[in-house]
Parts: C-alpha cells; structure tokens; sequence
C-alpha cells in the first residue's frame, strides 16, 4: 500500500528540488502533447528551450529574454515579500497599469521639453501610481478587514478601464488621426527608457529587477523587517508575541509589490512597448505570480525562474512559428510548470511511504 | 542513458532544421495574427485568406503564422523572427501592430510589410484595411426595415474612427427607411470577450432592442439573441452561418484572399511596392453574407440593390446631406465624404444619442 507520510520538518532537499523536477516532468508531459499534435516532441521542446539560447539567431533572442523577464521578475520580487507574509497581492497586473499611465502622464505633460531631469521624475511617478493603487486594498484591510485578494483582483479592472480611457481620451496622440493609444515615448528621447548598450536588452527596468533581486536578499536575510515578514509568514502567533505589528506589515508588503509592480509597468511603456495602448498590459502581472512560487518565494529563485518563464514564452513563440504548434498548446504547456510544481511541493512536506502505517 | 538520447534527438533534429534551410526558393509568407485562428470572426478570416495563398500557389509558397500575438514588444519580436527566419513578406494584421511593423520594417529593408488597418506607411510597408463601412449600410437598411420596437442595439467594441464610422453607416441608412429608428450604443471595450459580449446583447435586449449590430468578434450576442428568440442580429467579420437562417439574418465577411494573394503574386514577380489599399464591396474585400428568408423579399431586393450600387460606385455610404450631432453641416446635398475625414471620422452623425466615450 502507498500512502503520504507527513515529514517532521519540510525537505530541504526536495524544497530545492521541485522545481528541476518540475520542469523534466514539463518536458516530457508537453512532449507527449506535442506528439500527439502530429509534432517531433523534441524537435520541439529543443525549439523552445535550446532556440532561443544557442540556436541561429541567439543574438536576437538573448537579449529578448532580458526584455521578456524584467517585468516579471521586478513585479515578482515584491510579490513574494507579501506571500511570505501570507498577504496575497493578486492585483500586481493593474499596479502595472497604472504605474504604467503615471509614469508616461509624467513623459506625456513634459512633451517636447527634453529634459535629463524627465526620466527621473516619471521612475518616481511610476513607483509611485503603483504604490498608491497598492495602497487601497491595504488602507481597506487595514482599517475595515477586507480581503486583500479580492480588493486588489478587482482593482485590475478598473485599472483597465482607466487604461482604455487614457488612451481614447486624455493621453491620446494628437497626431495619431483620431486612433488610439499616445505618443509613441521611443520617439521622445528625454523620456525613452532605451538600451543602454545598444542590442543587448540591457534598459533601466532589468537594472531596476537586478537591484530589487539584491535588497529584497539582503532585506529578508540581514533586516529585522524581513525576519519580520519571514516570521509573519511561518509563525503568526510567534509573530505577534516577537511584537509584530500585523497593519504595518500589510501597508509595507502591498506597498512594496504596488511600488515595484508600478515601475515595471513604468519602464515598460517608455521602453519596449513605447506607448499607452488600450492593450498595453499583457498578463505580467498575473503570470509574476506563478514566477513568485516557482522561484519558491526566493530572490534568486524568482531570477532564474522569470528567466525560465521568458524563455518559454520566446521558445513558444518560435515553435509557433517554426513547427506550427498552435498557441493554445504552449499555453497548456506552460500551465503544466506550475501544475507540477504545485503537485510535486506535496513532497516537501510529505515523503510517500510503502506498507501499512506504524501505530503510534 | 537519457541525457544521451535526449543528445541524439537534438543533433537529429538540428540536422533535419539544416536540411530544411537549403530549400530556399520558396516564397515565405507570415502572418502576425491577434486572437486564435479559432476565433471564427477577424483572425480565422485572415488565416482564411493565408490558406487561400497556399491553395493557390501550392508548392511555391511556405506560410508560417503565429497567434495571439499581444501587440507591443511581443509583436515586435514576433515579427522579427519572421524576417530572420527567411519571410519575403509579412502580413501584420492588428492595428497595435502599426509601431513594431514600422520598427521591424527599418531593420530588414529587403523584406515587405504589409500591416492591417493602420496609417503609418514606409518604402517596404503597405497599409491595407476594408470598407466595412458599406456592409453597415447594407445591415442599416435591413435593420431599419426589421425592427418594430424602432429600437436597434449596437455593441461598440472601442470608440475609434473605424467603429465609429459603421455605426453611423447603419444609423444613416437605418433611418433612410425607418425615421422613427434609435439607436442604443453600449462598448463592450474589447474585441473579443463571448461574456461581456453576451451581457452587452442581454441589456440591449432588456432594453427593448430587437435587432442587435455588433462590431465585436464572438457569437455570443448571437446566442444570446438566440436565446431570447424575436431579436435579429448579423454576422460579424466572418459569416457565423451556424446562426442562420434566424436569427443571423445576413452578415459582413471580410474576404482577405483575393489581396493575399495578389500581394504575393506581387513578391514573386518582383512588382510589389508600398501601396495603401482601401477596398469596399467592389473589389471584394467587403462581402455581405447571404440575406436569408427571415428577412421579406422586398427588403432583400432593397439591400441588394443598395449593396450592388456602392459596389459599382454609383452610391457613396456617406453623401450629403448630412449633419453632426451638434448640428452642424457635415456634407452639403450631394457631397460625398472624402476618405480623409473618414479615416479619422469621431463623431456621431445628427440623430444619435449619446456621446462618444472618452
């Protein structure tokens, strides 16, 4: 007989383990996917993982995933301060909005200033629209006890209707013959996020990920506020009794992901997307959270698994292209990673035993 | 063991990507598609027309496509990898793909571009969109002519020069027949959504509206007037016949083909230059799907003929007279609009209630 045998202390081992797991199961699961579409399974798990690094045109795609995984790992870093905390941040998508529409408001009301000082002042705007669309689940949980999930979910919606109303009215190019969407910020230099070595990817939001990966490390490690997170997360009433204060703790943690969630958005509407659109947002925010748990809620961890995430969604785009797989079957195969990452975590806590359980 | 094998199959497979490199005298074509080919409204008609291109030139063409491409960086990525993988020639067919086609197009200049619906245009980029316009008027009149609570709904999707000028093509030629018509607008703010599209037709209905227009891709409204029986609707961007004969009385077909394939030829041949194209009824770009018998004989007629007018030219959709809202002139008797301002059309002939939204 198989059966769970609850472990006396989570696996470290299997903690650090998952994840790899996680993604050789993906491997051969979305194989045999692909195989059933009628596709060579590995010519295409090769052309979504191996393409993109190592394949003919690497030199384009390299430094695409730096585009691709900045968002996602700036957004996920903070949310994985708020999780660790149990404060679930689920709205980071509309925090990325709406950073996103102060950031470019800023660029947009300086237009045609050029100006060192603009970029600047739009990060800060950016940081801080994310902040304060954060601010609102926390101030209504803090003061009324209202569920953070549901504020902040919601809050997304609305945050895209703003976003549609921006770029049909106030924030609509005048020279764009009555179309949607603004000014395109590529073409505005003081206000243009662009690469900072030209074709590498490398632009102020993957330096902006990189420094959030450090201080997020350095703040839950070396920092009483994280030990404090930390502690909030593993132990409540340890918590409260180590003097925690739980209101304090939410404003920090959704503050932080609204804040980090806002600058992403921020540098990616004066950067590689260029302009406030209607469909400006593309799920950053929702798929940071998956990236938040497959990288286990660890700085590096969340880094290598926003680079796994982009890669596959770069990968996925090729193989669309190359072999023909249809979207949704990428989609599933990436729903997959987070599937058996989420299965798998049972043996974190649990070890499968075999024969009949020992009476205690 | 594994790893091995695992090894083996990549080196196979790379063998077989170079295999496949050599056979380059093919045309390539792409295409950059925004919803799923499945979507049975704009993106399956387009990826219609891809076929149409394969069908006609066979072995002398290979066409890729990608979709659900978010417009922005992905796009822009997308379309890159098009080019670097060999495409001759590339079909971007949303309007947030105006920028990354444009950027794209700067940095492979022996590759064309063609991008749907936009107005940004370069040595190797064609604008090409439809007139969808005359459908509106097509529908308009039977509408007008259909409804007896005089209160016909329009689904919005967003409020820009092409939504806008097809509601006031089917406002002017609703009330031509029918002076007592309204209109009630509600926008869904999107595209493609079955549910809010459904909600949208539901408060229609509610509201009395017995013929529903929408400028939204999925059959949900279609359903959803299905389900409430007496409410007459039309096809959108592709024929939705699974709704006919009631209640998808009629519907507007965009047929790509024909230009998908001329635009090939064009590569092929080496004649391909940077065009804009607007087409209506005339050349066929615009197809208005088969009136059915729920609608009378009479009105049938009426709507051909209309239909058949704009596609010689004898008629213009917009000929004066005719005010704005407010009021004002917009076409003295006999003028006819100029493409300019209806391209950039953003108000509401007089007549409409409502604003637009901002």
């Amino acid at each position: 007989m198989i059966r769970l045998e609850k472990r006396p202390q989570p696996s470290r081992a299997w903690s650090m383990a998952t994840p790899l797991v996680a993604v050789l199961a993906t491997m051969v699961m979305g194989g045999l996917l692909f195989a059933t579409l009628g596709k060579n399974p590995v010519e295409a798990i090769r052309t979504i993982f191996w393409e993109p690094l190592f394949g003919e045109f690497a030199f384009y795609y390299r430094p695409q995933l730096l585009v691709k995984g900045a968002p996602l790992v700036l957004i996920a870093i903070g949310l994985s301060l708020g999780f660790r905390a149990g404060i679930w941040n689920i709205g980071a998508e509309g925090q990325y909005i709406i950073g996103a529409l102060t950031g470019a408001g800023v660029g947009l009301a300086f237009y045609p200033t050029e100006s060192w000082i603009i970029f600047p002042l739009m990060v800060l705007a950016g940081a801080f629209g994310g902040w304060a669309w954060a601010m609102i689940p926390a101030v209504l949980k803090t003061r009324f006890g209202t569920n953070e999930i549901l504020v902040s979910l919601m809050l997304v919606y609305v945050a895209e209707q703003l976003l549609a109303s921006m770029s049909l009215g106030l924030m609509k190019n005048p020279e764009g013959f009555g179309f949607p969407g603004s000014r395109n910020l590529q073409q505005y230099d003081s206000a243009h996020n662009a690469e900072l070595i030209a074709g590498t990817g490398m632009h102020w939001g993957v330096v902006a990920a990189l420094i959030a990966v450090i201080f997020s490390y350095v703040l839950l490690n070396r920092h009483m506020l994280g030990y404090h997170i930390r502690l909030t997360g593993e132990a409540p009433r340890a918590a409260k009794f180590a003097g925690v204060k739980p209101a304090r703790l939410i404003l920090f943690c959704l503050g932080a992901s609204g804040a980090l969630a806002g600058l992403a958005g921020m540098f990616e509407v004066s950067g590689p997307s260029g302009q406030v659109s209607i469909d400006f947002n593309v799920g950053y925010g929702f798929t940071a959270i998956i990236v938040a748990f497959l990288g286990r809620l660890h700085p590096v961890g969340i880094l290598l698994a926003g680079a796994l995430m982009a890669l596959t969604y770069i990968g996925g785009d090729i193989a669309q292209g190359n072999l023909g797989l249809p979207s949704a079957a990428i989609q599933v195969f990436q729903g997959m990673l987070l599937f058996f990452l989420l299965a798998l975590d049972l043996l974190t806590n649990y070890r499968i035993a075999i024969g009949k359980p020992e009476v205690a | 063991m594994k790893l091995t094998k695992l090894l083996a199959g990549a080196a196979v497979a790379l063998g077989l990507a170079a295999g496949g490199a050599l056979a380059q005298d093919k045309t390539k074509v792409g295409f950059v598609y925004v919803g799923p080919v499945g979507d049975g409204g704009w993106t399956y008609e387009h990826d219609q027309g891809r076929l149409a291109v394969e069908e006609e030139f066979g072995d002398k063409v290979e066409t890729v496509y990608v979709e659900n491409v978010a417009e922005g960086p992905d796009a822009e990525r997308v379309i890159t990898q098009m080019a670097l993988q060999g495409a001759d020639l590339i079909f971007t067919t949303s309007f947030g793909y105006m920028d990354p086609t444009i950027n794209v197009a700067k940095k492979f200049p022996n590759v064309k571009f063609e991008h749907a619906t936009g107005y940004k245009r370069a040595e190797n980029v064609s604008t090409y969109s439809a007139r969808f316009y005359e459908g509106r008027a097509v529908q308009g009149t039977i509408a007008g002519h259909m409804t007896e609570s005089n209160i016909v709904g329009y689904i919005g999707s967003y409020p820009i020069p092409e939504v806008i000028r097809g509601i006031n093509s089917a406002y002017i030629h609703a009330k031509k027949v029918n002076p007592d018509v309204q209109f009630k607008i509600v926008w869904a703010f999107t595209w493609f959504d079955p549910a809010k599209e459904a909600d949208a037709a539901k408060v229609l209905i509610e509201q009395g509206a017995d013929v529903i227009l929408q400028h939204t891709d999925s059959t949900a409204p279609q359903a959803a007037a299905q389900a409430a029986g007496n409410v007459v609707t039309f096809g959108q961007a592709s024929d939705m016949a699974e709704y006919a004969p009631f209640p998808r009385v009629s519907s507007i077909i965009d047929d790509w083909a024909p230009y998908y394939i001329a635009r090939t030829k064009a590569v092929m041949d080496g004649t391909w230059t940077s065009v804009d194209t607007w087409d209506g009824i005339g050349p066929g770009m615009v197809g208005i799907g088969e009136i059915t018998d729920a609608v009378p004989a009479e009105v049938k007629a009426e709507a051909l003929a209309l239909k058949d007018a704009m596609a010689s030219g004898e008629y213009h959709a917009f000929t004066g007279p005719l005010n704005k809202q407010d009021g004002s002139e917009f076409l003295a008797e006999g003028e006819i609009a100029d493409d300019g301002t209806l391209a950039g059309m953003n108000f509401y002939v007089e007549g409409i209630e409502g604003s637009i939204p901002e």
